[in-house]
């Protein structure tokens, strides 16, 4: 039995700084004042060196053993039914453990400043770790039960940072709103766990995934378990429908929205996805079901996009689009494409919502797009930033997100999804079109902003967070520099013949080959399957590259003859049309939710109140009460008090009963 | 000769007795009271109890119903009753419960001893109806004879009790009314069968 | 011969008499005299079932009956005696504290 990496024995100790901060903090957070902010990115950074220390010990593994558990606790035992707090350490999530702790990191330093005069200032820090925590939480877990535990803890990690400035009416019903939109995925997402429970047996990855076999290729099981897990997903990832709470989560504060609804949470729903991929590909159609819902929010969310003011919604709707971007990639089955989009994405997404934090701490919290304009010669640091990331985001070649959109759309069209290729691909030119307007509108052309600014840089403890991030938003592209031998993705699907190695107990090795309907070798142990394969004929991945680049490009081109050049956008807006108003108005999607449930359910209230509680169930109680003094008001005048009618009554009754006697007798 | 006798008294009883109960005076009802007695007396010489027709006459015409009339004088009430009933219904309820009742009661005796026929006691009363009477009287039914004695006493006693006059909280709690004896009462009216 | 049944049904008249006296009238004494009248009727009843079963024991209940009527007459009338002077008036209709 090969032996154990020496971390892998203290593996628990990632999750366990995020937890220790979030505690300390919350106890006696208050006393540690302008301190906390320091200590908690302490945590993070020591939890970022262990999974760091890791991963470069795991990696040196040969490629069939990198799948390790570290038991931890018995957390249900009943009889036939176990669920052990295990945590699992394999390729998956250790880059999870490496984005969250490292971006998780950077983003608290960034905190440290942006967040400095805040009254709640401790309380904002202990949250933010909590956040860490369960976000570690859920990419560890080895079975449904824990991941299903770490998903609710993050949600509620939401809740309360989205909500941090609780005393704005408006931030308060948003974390509402984020949190109950997230508990309707989550409904049936609970219930897909059920059902797995039901068909394997276990809730353990290992278990389940060794089973799905048995189900038979296509089957109705998987189809059913695949589209509960989606809509767990979809809820925790902002897919449609579940979409319209990570726009409202802009609330919160600047970093909340970079972790949490960039780098994230937002991403807990593509890795439950790529985690239990086997299931999804044990069903025939769901995994189309998932490309196809992910490419309907991509387009859609672009769209919303193009006609947003507020920085922050622009980049809000920018996520949930690329968040389609990452669901069409392992709904093709290109899962390490998905992954791997999701790592680059944290880069630029944390890196633009932090540097749009840097805009709005310079301009005193504007956040209005047409109060803006030429800041690129007032604040350079940030424009230069910025556009780091907007080059990545828009897939410019050679940065980090060119590689990673390249994948996924040479994953659709490899797999035979051709259509949605040419959709993805329009979804390409509108992220190009939005990104630049929002950088034009910026930091270039006439300046808009308002008299009393005074548009000053950002202070180092913000300013270094910001310059990692356009860093590896640059160059993190390195990671997959080809389709087939990138390196993460090579990291990621090895070809394993062993199962995870479980520490310090026994070992189960075998060497099956499954075969799964598509004709891959998926083979257990295995962590993610690799690409797709080439279709025969078609476009090489060099002419796709040039083509999705030039869809980018194309979408540049137009927003700069809009937002540069002599077209007057300010007038033309007066004139706008039913198709800029709709997606100014988010497509009336929140509106009609909205009326929904509130003017449906008002209705349904008002009618139980008013008449079935008021009228049926009081008229009932009050009735009854009525009858009985009626009732009682009729018979109580036979107490006449006169002894004559009571010998009259006694004459009746003997009279009665001799005639019955008698009668019987006869 | 006995049938004329049973059907005329017969007759004589039953009208002495309707005739009692409808009376306005009561004066009149307890006199038509005493005739029933009368006849009765005589049923029970037709059925060989003449101990008992003795003591009916002596006992309950003589003494009972002696006793009832000075009642009545004593306390006057030889007024005229109100003649409409308050009570609805009462009056037709009554009389028909009460041939129910009748009804009831001869048909059952129609059907059960309809026809039997008397067996007589003229073996039991050798000696006479006195000496026969006596003799169960005094050996068989000896402990109720005494027990009988000591009823009359008690009653003569409880008689004496209740006819006193004493101090008026004692009486009148004894029958519920606060007013003491001789003042009007607040708001009953002194007349017979009013109501309000 | 007369037959049993005969004084029997007279008996029973006489008492349904007496009840329906009880019932009807509301002078206290006359509803006493109509007590009374039914237990004569009883008393007849027990004087002709002697008669009929050829022993004396109904005629020496009867006259039990007797002795208990007097001594009950005599206890009556002396609370009839104290209503009275209570309330002067001999009305059964007075007592219905009872009433709803």
């Amino acid at each position: 039995m090969p032996d154990v990496p020496s971390a892998v024995n203290v593996a628990w100790l990632i999750p366990l700084f995020p937890l220790a901060g979030a505690t300390f903090l919350l106890l006696v957070g208050k006393r540690a004042g302008k301190a906390a902010g320091p200590l908690a990115t302490l945590m993070m950074v020591a939890s970022f060196v262990t999974g760091l220390v890791t991963f470069v010990q795991v990696s040196h593994r040969p490629a069939g053993e990198r799948s390790f558990i570290k038991p931890i606790y018995d957390w249900i035992v009943s009889g036939s039914f176990g669920v052990s707090l295990d945590l699992r350490i394999d390729p998956l999530s250790l880059v999870m453990i490496l984005v969250v702790t490292g971006v998780g990191a950077l983003i608290h330093l960034y905190s440290v400043g942006y967040m400095h005069d805040d009254p709640r200032y401790p309380r904002y820090f202990a949250y933010l770790n909590l956040f860490a925590f369960s976000m570690l939480l859920l990419v560890l877990a080895n079975n449904f039960l824990v991941l299903y535990a770490g998903w609710e803890l993050v949600g509620l990690c939401s809740y309360l940072l989205i909500g941090f400035w609780f005393e704005r009416p408006s931030a308060s019903s948003a974390a509402k709103k984020a949190f109950i939109t997230n508990r309707v995925g989550d409904l049936g997402f609970a219930i897909g766990v059920v059902l797995i429970f039901v068909s394997f047996g276990s809730l353990d990855y290992d278990a389940v995934f060794s089973q799905i076999g048995s189900l038979g290729g296509g089957s109705a099981t998987a189809t059913a378990i695949g589209l509960l897990l989606l809509a767990g997903a979809a809820g925790k990832s902002a897919q449609i429908p579940l979409h319209v709470w990570l726009p409202d989560a802009m609330e919160g504060p600047t970093p909340v929205s970079a972790l949490i609804h960039a780098a994230t949470m937002v991403t807990a729903g593509v890795y439950m996805v790529a985690r239990s991929h086997a299931i999804f590909e044990a069903s025939a159609s769901v995994g189309d079901v998932v490309a196809w819902i992910g490419l309907a929010t991509a387009l859609m969310a672009a769209y919303i996009a193009f006609v947003q003011d507020d920085i922050k919604r622009v980049l809000a709707y920018s996520t949930i689009s690329q968040l389609g971007f990452m669901f069409v990639g392992v709904g093709v089955g290109a899962y390490t494409a998905g992954v791997f989009h999701l790592v680059t994405h944290a880069f630029f997404k944390a890196l633009l919502f932090l540097g749009a934090g840097a805009v709005m701490h310079s301009l005193a919290g504007e956040t209005d797009l047409t109060k803006m304009g030429g800041l690129a010669r007032k604040i350079p640091f940030t424009a230069t930033v910025m556009i780091a990331g907007w080059l990545a985001i828009i897939g410019f070649p050679g940065t980090s997100g060119f590689f990673s959109k390249d994948q996924i759309l040479e994953g659709a069209y490899a797999s035979g999804h051709t259509v949605i290729w040419v959709l993805l691909l329009a979804a390409t030119a509108g992220t190009g079109f939005y990104m630049s307007r929002l950088i034009f509108l910026t930091f270039f052309g006439k300046s808009r902003v308002e008299a009393h600014q005074h548009p000053h840089e950002s202070p180092p403890v913000m300013a270094f967070p910001l310059g990692v991030l356009a860093a590896l938003a640059l160059v993190g592209g390195l990671l997959g520099l080809s389709p087939h031998g990138g390196r993460i993705q090579q990291f990621l699907a090895p070809t394993a013949e062993t199962f995870a190695i479980t520490v310090r107990s026994d070992l189960a090795s075998g060497t099956q080959t499954e075969h799964s309907a598509e004709g891959h070798s998926v083979l257990p142990g295995a962590v993610l399957p690799p690409a797709p394969e080439e279709r025969e004929s078609g476009l090489s991945p060099l002419a796709l590259s040039a083509i999705a680049t030039t869809a980018g490009l194309a979408g540049v081109a137009v927003a700069g003859y809009m937002y540069l050049g002599a077209f007057d956008w300010q007038r033309r807006r007066q004139r706008a049309g039913l198709a800029w108003r709709a997606a100014r108005n988010r497509l009336y999607i929140d509106s009609f939710y909205e009326f929904l449930f509130t003017s449906v359910g008002k209705l349904v209230a008002v009618t139980l109140a008013f008449v079935v509680d008021a009228k049926w169930i009081d008229g009932v109680v009050n009735n009854v009460g009525r009858g009985m003094t009626l009732l009682s008001g009729t018979v109580r005048k036979v107490q006449t008090g006169l002894v004559r009618t009571y010998a009259l009554g006694v004459l009746a009754g003997t009279v009665v009963l001799i005639g019955l006697l008698v009668g019987r007798t006869r | 000769m006995e049938k004329y006798v049973f059907w005329v008294m017969a007759f004589l009883s039953l009208g002495s007795a309707i005739l009692m109960i409808r009376a306005r005076n009561p004066i009149h009802s307890a006199l038509l009271l005493v005739l029933n007695f009368f006849t009765l007396s005589v049923f029970y010489v037709l059925l060989d109890a003449h101990f008992l027709a003795a003591v009916q006459v002596i006992v309950y015409a003589g003494a009972i119903m002696v006793l009832f009339l000075f009642v009545i004088m004593l306390l006057g009430v030889d007024r005229d009753d109100v003649v409409e009933e308050r009570i609805p219904l009462q009056y037709p309820l009554a009389i028909l419960l009460g041939l129910a009742f009748a009804g009831i009661a001869v048909w059952t005796l129609h059907t059960t001893v309809g026809g039997a026929q008397f067996r007589g006691i003229e073996a039991a009363n050798q000696g006479g109806n006195v000496e026969a009477v006596g003799r169960v009287l005094f050996t068989k039914y000896m402990f109720p004879f005494e027990v009988a004695s000591v009823l009359l006493i008690v009653a003569a006693i409880a008689a004496m009790v209740l006819g006193r006059r004493r101090e008026e909280e004692e009486t009148a709690s004894l029958i519920g009314d606060s007013t003491p004896d001789g003042r009007e009462p607040a708001r009953e009216p002194a007349k017979v069968g009013d109501e309000r | 011969m007369i037959q049993p049944a005969q004084y029997l049904a007279l008996a029973a008249m006489l008492f349904t008499t007496g009840v329906v006296g009880v019932l009807t009238r509301r002078n206290s004494i006359i509803i006493f005299m109509s007590i009374e009248l039914m237990l004569n009727a009883v008393n007849l009843t027990l004087v002709t079932f002697a008669r009929m079963n050829g022993n004396l024991d109904g005629q020496v209940l009867a006259f039990f009956v007797m002795i208990v009527a007097a001594a009950e007459v005599v206890v009556g009338l002396a609370i009839i005696m104290s209503v009275f002077r209570r309330k002067a008036s001999a009305s059964v209709d007075d007592a219905k504290t009872l009433k709803w």
